[in-house]
């Protein structure tokens, strides 16, 4: 007990960040479904700016991103409406951008906390907020899920179904949005992606079908972070590369099970 | 507004589906009456699965398309393939219906899957011939009063071909559906449909099956290049 720090702030980043690595990990199924596991990366450097203005300015960090976020995707979607270029490049373009604004804004020591996120940061607000909108995103999912899955399957199937396919794929992109302005804090713009990648990765490995999947990658998400965390106030190292490490070693082993 | 007493299901008048600037179906008009088989033949490109498209409302279209009101569509894709990365179980599958396992079960068997173990089976791992076999299924599970169907044979292994036109028999006899079938195979054509319906583009030919399907109107349909039982994909 004495190396362990028990205090109000171990149980606020672990509260903060189970309930984040859990949904991150049921939303990664449905990205790594839909082949973009990328996404979350790319979301993730989009907010930098917003992250970096929160910080210079002492203001919230999950707002900053979320303004950030949502000036980067109605940028993107601007360009897409005059170009003839795909998404993904300009995707490549704003993310580019947000890197090199963020960079410009920030004062060097707060590098570390906008890359890899420092969960010592996450207060009591941070806490009732990531409760709070875990579990409202939680449930959208879970209502939504089977349907995105059958429109991955096949659009026409889906709009033979009276699928709304564009409404859905819109609540999914602000889901995918607030998961990574909620998580930013934790694992920082750098490293937010690895929390829907890996978690489902590891799952897929070892699941027969999508609830398993789907509650696996949240189980592992959940996982992850419980020991990322632990570890952190154990050694003292950052948690948001701790939480990403467990992750990719319970990858590992899930990958060997499989063989 | 569509209470008219001619009898039919389905009356489309005068048809024109353009896609990217392009021409793809010109001046299609037809009537289909209740529990009528409808086999739309064609070469590759056409036009044949986007004459669906536009049946299911999927894709813009000019002209009429009537449906007989609240009429219930069923609908088999073309050549759907399930990604190996997604493990969905067939239960799963079917679930995204809301169906009870009754259901589920009942359905399986009218279409000749009888082993209740393949629900537990991704969906990526079961053979194409079971694969378009739940696709049946599952498109007949809440009852529809026409199945629109895209290509049955395409995808399956020649020995399978002969089982999918005598499961089509069986459904037609048995839940007495209307069928709208996309197919290459005049085979079929000639043991299932009422009406074949000849489009490349527009309709070369329209009628019984036996009379429509004229050597010249095969001829000019696939424009020489018929080989009769030939339905290879590229």
């Amino acid at each position: 007990m004495t190396t362990l720090m028990i205090d109000s702030q171990f149980f606020y980043s672990l509260i903060t960040s189970v309930f984040i690595g859990g949904v991150a990990g049921y939303l990664g199924s449905l990205m790594v479904t839909k082949r973009m596991a990328l996404v979350g990366d790319a979301v993730g450097h989009i907010a930098l700016p917003g992250v970096a203005l929160a910080v210079v300015y002492n203001f919230n960090i999950i707002l900053g991103a979320f303004i950030s976020l949502m000036i980067g995707i109605l940028v993107i979607w601007l360009f897409k409406t005059g170009t003839n270029l795909h998404t993904e490049a300009l995707t490549g373009i704003v993310f580019a951008a947000s890197i090199a604004i963020a960079f410009l804004l920030l004062p060097s020591g707060d590098l570390e906390t906008v890359l890899i996120g420092d969960i010592t940061k996450i207060n009591a607000a941070d806490v009732v907020i990531s409760v709070f909108f875990s579990i409202i995103i939680f449930l959208i999912l879970k209502k939504i899920f089977p349907k995105m899955i059958l429109a991955t399957l096949s659009d026409d199937l889906a709009l033979s179904q009276k699928i709304n396919v564009k409404k859905y794929d819109l609540i999914y992109l602000v889901i995918i949005g607030v998961i990574v302005a909620l998580g930013i804090k934790i694992l920082g713009s750098l490293l937010i992606g690895a929390l829907v990648v890996i978690p489902a990765s590891a799952s897929r490995n070892v699941s027969r079908n999508m609830f398993e999947y789907s509650y696996g990658g949240m189980l592992i998400g959940i996982i992850s972070c419980i020991l990322g965390v632990a570890l952190f106030s154990i050694i003292g190292f950052p948690a948001g590369p701790l939480i990403v490490l467990v992750s990719a070693i319970i990858f590992l082993i899930t990958f060997l099970l499989k063989k | 507004m569509n209470k008219d007493s001619s009898g039919f299901i389905l009356q489309i008048k005068d048809l024109n589906v353009s896609l990217g600037g392009q021409k793809i179906i010109e001046g299609v008009s037809l009537n289909l009456k209740d529990k009528e088989n409808l086999m739309i033949v064609g070469p590759n490109g056409a036009g044949k699965t986007i004459m669906l498209k536009a049946l299911l409302g999927l894709i813009p279209y000019e002209g009429e398309i009537k449906w007989k009101e609240n009429i219930k569509i069923g609908y088999v894709p073309q050549r759907l393939s399930m990604p190996k990365e997604i493990p969905l179980s067939v239960e799963e599958f079917f679930k995204f219906k809301s169906a009870s396992m009754e259901k589920i079960r009942e359905s399986l068997e009218s279409v000749g899957l009888n082993d209740f173990c393949i629900l537990k089976m991704e969906l990526g791992m079961i053979s194409a011939g079971q694969f378009q076999r739940v696709m049946i299924a599952w498109s007949l599970i809440d009852k529809p009063d026409v199945l629109l169907f895209d290509e049955p044979t395409a995808g399956i292994d020649i020995g399978g071909e002969e089982t999918i036109y005598n499961l089509l028999k069986k459904i037609e006899k048995s839940i007495n559906i209307t069928i709208i079938l996309v197919t290459h195979d005049l085979n079929i054509v000639y043991r299932l449909a009422d009406n074949v319906l000849c489009l490349n583009k527009k309709a070369l030919c329209y009628g019984n099956p036996k009379e429509a399907l004229s050597p010249e109107n095969i001829d000019k349909l696939y424009k020489g290049e018929i080989k009769f039982y030939d339905h290879t994909h590229d």
